[in-house]
Formats: structure tokens, sequence, C-alpha cells
């Protein structure tokens, strides 16, 4: 596939008090990100469980953002130091698994920061489309497929 | 051939450890002998897979399979059977999720096959290489054809009942088959389908015997080279035990005899993916804020894919090289 046409598909996991609202700055204040982008709203990014993140790569997405509050300014005092560390493992079990970990990007963003939120957004797209497409478990990637395809035998 | 209702038991790739286990019930074994036929069972007696397939559809009522699907003559064996058997038990870690052998998924066909005929160690100058079909003067042999990777029993069958373990605890075997002796005379009744058997709903933690604090750690160790407390949690002291999220049923055999669990009993009740769920707790205990630092103890788990999906791999959501290897013709 030619990587200039190919529109990758990204779930972003946001933080209710930070991240999803400088999404929503970015709306309001009429910002333009790429739409290959899906949202996600979380209460805390300490809620990321890392099923999600694996559940996404399989189900069709090519790439995951995972963003909260900077830290130290946690809602919940210090959940989003929980989802650095469970970001790092994630990386790591990836790398191991044969996925590119760069595929998975942690991002902090205040309910302020909509500018850097699209920026982050635009160049995560920029670097996914550089990756190519994950296309992980035969899934299509039209995000509603829940159980993986497992693939035709190939003689050995 | 007697009126008692039949057993079966098969192997597929599996290490034949579950077979070791089923024998391991000591005199209960006479049970299954007393109530059951036994018709199937490659390990243990001589039978032939056409006299599987002369059988009439269903009349096996119980079949224990352990190993996963690895070759087309483990996946025709396990669509036979399920064709043959009233209740079809996928029995043991390999059959439930992969195991040991799954772990071949994040390798290519071709890369298992070089390293199992190929390597230092094994002295082959003039490359012969397995063929699957072959000609002799009696006809043409075939052996099975190595799948691209290990698939567990219910991807690729449906499936009664799942029994985990590596291998299932002799003394959780014994209950089953004094649960299925008892609904055979009607004084119990079958778990929903579906089920996991012969195994608890918690974790290994909840059987462990070892004190437990708050658990704030530093750096991960290996079990050897230091002193270990005896009576306390041992991921605690920074050993990665992977009891909290691993099924109980085993009476924490591991951690009572100092050893870690490496997480042979499967995902806890609950959980989807087994390696995401360690990934949650090993992350939440780490005591460090610190990017860097955090790197650092990471780095005391030197293979986290190795670490996280030991047994599981195959039966995970990412189940390992599907979309690599799919394109790969050997």
């Amino acid at each position: 596939m030619n990587n200039e046409q190919f529109e990758p598909t990204i779930i972003g996991f946001t933080c209710n008090w930070c991240s999803y609202r400088a999404a929503d700055l970015a709306g309001t204040a009429r910002m333009k990100y790429p739409p290959n982008i899906r949202l996600i709203r979380l209460m805390c990014s300490g809620r990321l469980d890392p099923t999600f993140v694996f559940k996404a790569l399989t189900n069709g997405a090519d790439g995951v953002m995972i963003t909260g509050c900077h830290p130290g300014e946690c809602h919940y005092l210090e959940q989003n130091y929980k989802a650095l560390r469970r970001f790092h493992l994630i990386r790591r079990t990836l790398q191991g698994l044969g996925v590119e970990p760069n595929r998975v990007k942690l991002v902090w963003a205040s309910a302020a920061e909509g500018a850097k939120f699209t920026n982050e957004v635009k160049s995560f797209v920029e670097e996914i489309r550089a990756l190519g497409p994950l296309n992980w478990g035969g899934a299509g990637g039209n995000g509603h497929r829940v159980e993986t395809q497992i693939p035709e035998e190939v003689p050995a | 051939m007697s009126d008692k209702p039949k057993f079966a038991m098969y192997w597929a790739a599996s290490c034949g450890g579950c077979e070791i286990a089923v024998l391991n019930i000591h005199e209960k074994i006479l049970d299954v002998d007393a109530n059951f036929d036994v018709v199937f069972w490659p390990v243990a007696m001589d039978a032939k897979y056409k006299d599987v397939e002369a059988m009439e559809d269903g009349s096996i009522l119980l079949t224990l399979f352990n190993g996963g699907i690895r070759n087309d003559e483990n996946e025709h064996i396990a669509k036979l059977l399920r064709r043959k058997s009233k209740l079809l038990v996928a029995f043991g870690s390999c059959a439930n999720e992969g195991c040991i052998p799954g772990l071949a998924n994040l390798s290519p066909v071709g890369e298992i096959v070089t390293t199992a005929f190929n390597t230092v160690s094994t002295d082959n100058p003039n490359q012969i290489y397995p063929r699957t079909s072959f000609d002799t003067p009696e006809g043409e042999i075939h052996i099975p054809t190595l799948y691209p990777r290990l698939k567990t029993l219910d991807q690729v069958v449906d499936v009664d009942y799942y029994m985990p373990g590596c291998p299932p605890e002799s003394h959780q075997i014994a209950a089953v088959i004094d649960l299925v002796v008892q609904v055979l005379q009607g004084k119990a009744q079958l778990p929903p389908k579906g089920a996991v058997i012969g195994a608890g709903t918690s974790t290994v933690c909840d059987e462990c015997k070892r004190t437990r604090h708050v658990k704030t750690i530093t750096s991960f160790k290996r079990i050897f080279g230091q002193p270990i407390d005896p009576s306390l949690c041992l991921l605690e002291q920074g050993i990665p035990c992977n009891g909290i999220a691993t099924r109980d049923g085993c009476n924490a055999r591991c951690p009572s005899a100092g050893a870690q669990c490496i997480g042979c009993y499967g995902p806890a009740e609950g959980v989807v993916d087994y390696g995401a769920r360690l990934i949650t707790g090993f992350a939440s205990v780490i005591e460090s804020n610190d990017p860097d630092q955090i790197d650092r103890i990471l780095d005391g788990i030197p293979d986290p894919t190795g670490q996280f999906y030991r047994f599981n791999l195959a039966g995970s959501l990412m189940k390992a090289g599907v979309s690599a290897w799919k394109k790969e013709k050997v």
C-alpha cells in the first residue's frame, strides 16, 4: 500500500478532567486536527486497562494515543503516574510481540492545551502513517468487530 | 463392548504431562475404569483413528482434549472428537490458552523448522528437512502439515468445559471425575456450558499463605542469588510473581514451595487478557514516578512477553504474530 494514501485509524484515550477538555477546547476554538483519531473518554488515564490498548490494536487500530493530566496534576492525586508505568510496560511487551512500540504514545495535556493536543494528534498521525498499517489479526479496522479473525492456514 | 459411558483422551501439541497428571490421581483411576469404557486414549492404549471415525456421532460421553492445534492432524482429530463427543473438555493449559507450545507463535514456521533440524546442536550436513508428502514404491505417504501458528482448542471447535493448569492438579482432576460420576448417578448436575471446571474463581494470592502488605517495588529480582523471606509475599520482595492475575485451584503450590507463580492456571475469572492484567498490577506497585527510574526498574523484567504470556500467548488478545506469519510461505 502506498503510505501517502494510507489513512491510519487511531484510538485516543482521554481523561475527563484534562485532555478531553483540551480536545473540547480545540473544537470550540475551531482548531483543526486530522479525523483519524477516535477519542474515548475515561474518567482518568489511570482507568486505562492495557486490555483496551491490545483490544484496539487487534481490532483494526494502527495506533493508540493515551492522554492524561500533567504529572502532579492528576484529579485523583497520582493515577496518571500509574498510566505512565503501564505505558512503559505496554511498549516493552508490544516490542516482544513484534509490534512497533511507537504505535502507542503517551501525551500529557491540560484542559487549557487545545493547541498542544491538536499538534500531538497531527504529529502522531504522521508517525503512524510512516509506520504503515498494522493490520493485526486480519480485522478490517471498521471499529465494530469484537472477535478477531483467525487467518487461513498456509502449508509449512 | 460394555454399555458403560465412553471416555476418550487425546493429546495434540502438548508434552504429555496432562496424561501423567490423569494417571497421578492414584486409585481414582479405578473409578474411571469402573464407570467408563475407555475407547480412545493414544498414550494408554492402542486405537486407530478409523475406529473413532466408525463410532456413532455423540457416542463418547466425555473427551479430555489436551494440547493446542499446531498441525492438520491435530485439527482433524479435534473436529472428529468434537463430532463424536457429548462433552468436550479443553484439558490443560495447551488446549485452553496455548501454553509453552504457543510461545512458538512468536517465530515464523521456517524459523521453527530450522531450529529443530539445522542448528549448531543438530548435525544435518545434507540439509534434510521433513516433507509433508513423499513417494515410496508402496504409494505416497503423508506427515502432518505445520500451521503458521498454534491455535487453542476453542479457536478451532466448540468447547463445552475448560479445565486449566499445566498440568491440572491431580486433586482437581479427581474432583471433576467424582462430579461426572455423580452426574451419571443422578446425584449432581453439570455446570453450565462454557464453565471453567476443576479450578477456583479467584486468584492464586487468595490461596497463598504468605503475608501481604502494601507493595512498593524499587527493583525486580530473580528468584535466586539473594535471600528470600519464606513468609513474606514474593512480589513485595521484588520477585515478579504472577499470582495476582492467575486463577486459583492449585493451592498456591509454587509460592508455598518458595518459587514465584508463573501463571499456569491461566487468567482469573473475568480477565480478558492475562498479560494486560499483569501489566496493570505490576505497573501499579512500582514505587517511582520518574520515567528514567521506571525504565531502570522495568529492566528487571528482561522478557516482558515471556513473563506475562508464558502460558497465555496463543489465547491472548494479540495472539502473537498473526499478521506477520499469515503472509509467510515456507
